[in-house]
């Protein structure tokens, strides 16, 4: 909203440049800015009414009380007491600790391999190819798996990794193995294989578009001071890229954050996530559990991104 | 060092760039390529730069033939024409960046970057980002970033064309100071035949990928080598005579009664008044210029002011024989 204020601004200032009454110029001005404002309208309806109000009424419901069959409208703190049951006792992690680390895991894993995939994906297309019209048509490429839903994709893979799929047959017709190898699905590997297949395509768009901003020049200018293609890359376009590598990042962190959907396909339903917790109580009807959950998840989430944005500010950068 | 370029070709598919011209630059001078837009003027400097491969001829700078070295490795830097500064760094580490990529020392780096910054008089602002300078103080940190790794021959694409005509005239005489300092070739490129009469211990004028005429300014300006340059260095008319085309300068040309015994009617059509100087447009019928364009006179303001003119006079117009100088096409 005050995006789009602060660009309707210029508009009086040029009308004041114009040489008139006074008087009719501040009421342009005020007919301006209430302009702005309208314009500004629909997109603040569309925040409030799918963003903020759900936001409000989850952290309100994440203070209610709940037994068998009833949510009981109240203010409690212990839900939030259940989420951290035994985390400060010492002894063993407790499960919330437990299920946040391997979903943490799972992000790293997930975010390391997208990053470089995609930053490699990125810079072959932005750097290596050399024709515009090729440029378009690999970078659509990249988007084509999006014609298809993520259930379909993360399915597709089942026939290819399972027991008697097209990978163990494989290796065993070339020899390599003698049994079916079983971590292949329903795994750890089967999980951030999956998400890595997911969500590359947000780490390559951003950093695609970071890299197209590149003045070409600059590679010549660093190439001129003596800098090898590999010093290009890191004192180069490595920093300039950083913007879009935040971007990125934030996209594929925090949808394998919430994620429950991955983990309990290619998991086998036997994979701990955060998002699985949530969806589990869900299903029980435990919704002030299930609330106090996606609160926490939410800071933790919020955390890491503000963790992001004090490395690159990308207010600045954008 | 010389720099000496031998049948230098470049040819993207069917259309020539630069067509097998030659050329020597002595070391230590100034040389401007100068000509149109198109003319394969900056194409022949990325080709000396390194930027370019080579088609076929050869670059030679020094002893030896540069034909595949890097731009590093061939003694010379290059300042470009949209400075292309880091943005993401400060002018020191900007200045730093060549001695940074060939391993030199924090310290040692900073303190060479901060000498030349004080070269080009940008020592205050080191700290800055390239955003936060104007235009004229970037073109300044360009060029100590070009000059920190030493090099032997500093190559500069139309280096004021992005300045204002004031700052333009400015960078210009520190460009001159400096290379004088440092002692090592400048090859400029630029568009702007007054640039490279200011610059230039060498004019190379260039047309369509050729030469026209590589001298000093002097002689390119007194003796035109063609009637293409006679007209791209301006000052000139040129007049096709029936055995032969000549350039006159304009300053030289006479009217009234001093013009001569071979002197011709012509009227007025323009007056220019220039402060120290009047620019007379005139028109003759017996004199056949190319396509037909008004042929210009420069008289003092004095010599005007003695007997003034108006558009719709008709006056003698004319040349000492002397004047004449003939061109080869």
């Amino acid at each position: 909203m005050s995006l789009a204020s602060e660009r309707a601004m210029p508009v009086p200032a040029a009308a004041a440049a114009r040489p008139a009454a006074a008087p009719g110029l501040a009421a342009q001005a005020r007919r301006q800015r209430r302009l702005a404002y309208w314009q500004a309208a629909p997109l603040a309806l569309v925040f409030l009414a799918f963003f903020a109000v759900p936001l409000a009424l989850t952290l309100m419901v994440s203070f209610w009380e709940y037994n068998e069959y009833e949510i009981i409208p109240s203010f409690t703190l212990q839900n939030y007491a259940d989420v951290f049951e035994g985390c400060f006792s010492g002894g063993d992690l407790c499960t919330t600790f437990r299920t946040y680390l391997s979903t943490l895991k799972f992000c790293l894993l997930a975010w390391a391999f997208t990053l470089g995939i995609g930053f490699t994906v990125a810079y072959f297309v932005a750097f290596h190819v050399r024709s515009s019209a090729m440029q378009t048509v690999l970078f659509l490429l990249c988007t084509i798996p999006f014609w298809t839903s993520n259930v379909i994709r993360m399915i597709a893979w089942i026939p290819l990794l399972g027991r008697n799929g097209l990978v163990n047959d494989g290796l065993m017709a070339l020899g390599l193995t003698r049994a079916p190898i079983d971590g292949l699905l329903y795994s750890d590997f089967a999980v951030v294989l999956a998400f890595v297949h997911l969500n590359t395509v947000f780490m390559i768009v951003p950093i695609f578009n970071s890299m197209m901003r590149i003045d070409r020049s600059l590679l010549e200018a660093a190439r001129d001071a003596g800098a090898s293609d590999w010093q290009t890359l890191w004192t180069v376009i490595v920093p300039l890229c950083k913007p879009g590598i935040a971007i990125g990042s934030i996209f594929v962190l925090t949808l394998v954050m919430g994620d429950f959907v991955t983990v309990g396909v290619m998991g086998g339903q036997q994979i701990a996530s955060v998002g699985k917790v949530i969806q589990v109580q869900m299903s029980y009807l435990q919704f002030p559990a299930a609330a106090a959950n996606a609160v926490v998840l939410l800071g933790a989430v919020t955390l890491v991104i503000a963790g992001l944005t004090r490395l690159i500010d990308l207010r600045r950068e954008l | 060092m010389d720099i000496e370029l031998a049948g230098l070709t470049k040819r993207y598919g069917a259309t020539t760039a630069v067509d097998g011209i030659d050329l020597k630059i002595r070391s230590g001078s100034y040389c401007c390529l100068l000509g149109p837009s198109g003319c394969g003027k900056t194409t022949t400097l990325r080709m000396i730069a390194g930027h370019e491969t080579v088609s076929a001829g050869d670059v030679v700078i020094g002893p030896r033939a540069v034909g595949d070295l890097a731009p590093a490795e061939r003694g010379t830097a290059m300042m470009f024409q949209s400075y292309a500064l880091f943005p993401h760094l400060t002018c020191r580490d900007n200045v730093a960046f060549g001695l940074r990529m060939r391993g030199v020392a924090k310290a040692e780096r900073h303190r060479r970057a901060e000498a030349m910054l004080r070269l080009v008089q940008m020592e205050a602002l080191a700290e800055r980002l390239p955003a936060q300078l104007s235009g004229g103080q970037q073109q300044r940190v360009a060029l100590a970033r070009a000059l920190v790794t030493s090099p032997k021959v500093l190559l500069l694409d139309e280096p004021l064309s992005a300045l204002d005509p004031f700052l333009r005239v400015r960078m210009r005489t520190e460009l001159k100071r400096l290379q004088g300092e440092l002692g090592i070739t400048f090859v400029h490129v630029t568009h702007s035949q007054e640039e490279a009469m200011a610059l230039s211990d060498l004019v190379v004028v260039m047309n369509a990928g050729r030469i026209e005429q590589a001298a000093d300014p002097r002689t390119v300006f007194e003796r035109p080598a063609t009637a293409f340059v006679a007209r791209f260095i301006g000052g000139h008319n040129v007049i096709t005579l029936p055995d032969r085309r000549v350039a006159v300068r304009a300053d030289r040309m006479l009217l009234g009664p001093e013009a001569g015994p071979e002197a011709v009617a012509a009227q007025v059509v323009a007056v220019e008044y220039q402060g120290s100087a009047v620019h007379l447009g005139l028109t003759a019928p017996d004199l056949v210029t190319d396509a037909g364009t008004p042929l210009t006179a420069i008289l003092s303001d004095r010599a005007f002011a003695a007997r003034p003119l108006r558009p719709g006079d008709t006056v003698r117009l004319g040349w000492q024989p002397g004047e004449a100088h003939r061109l080869d096409a």
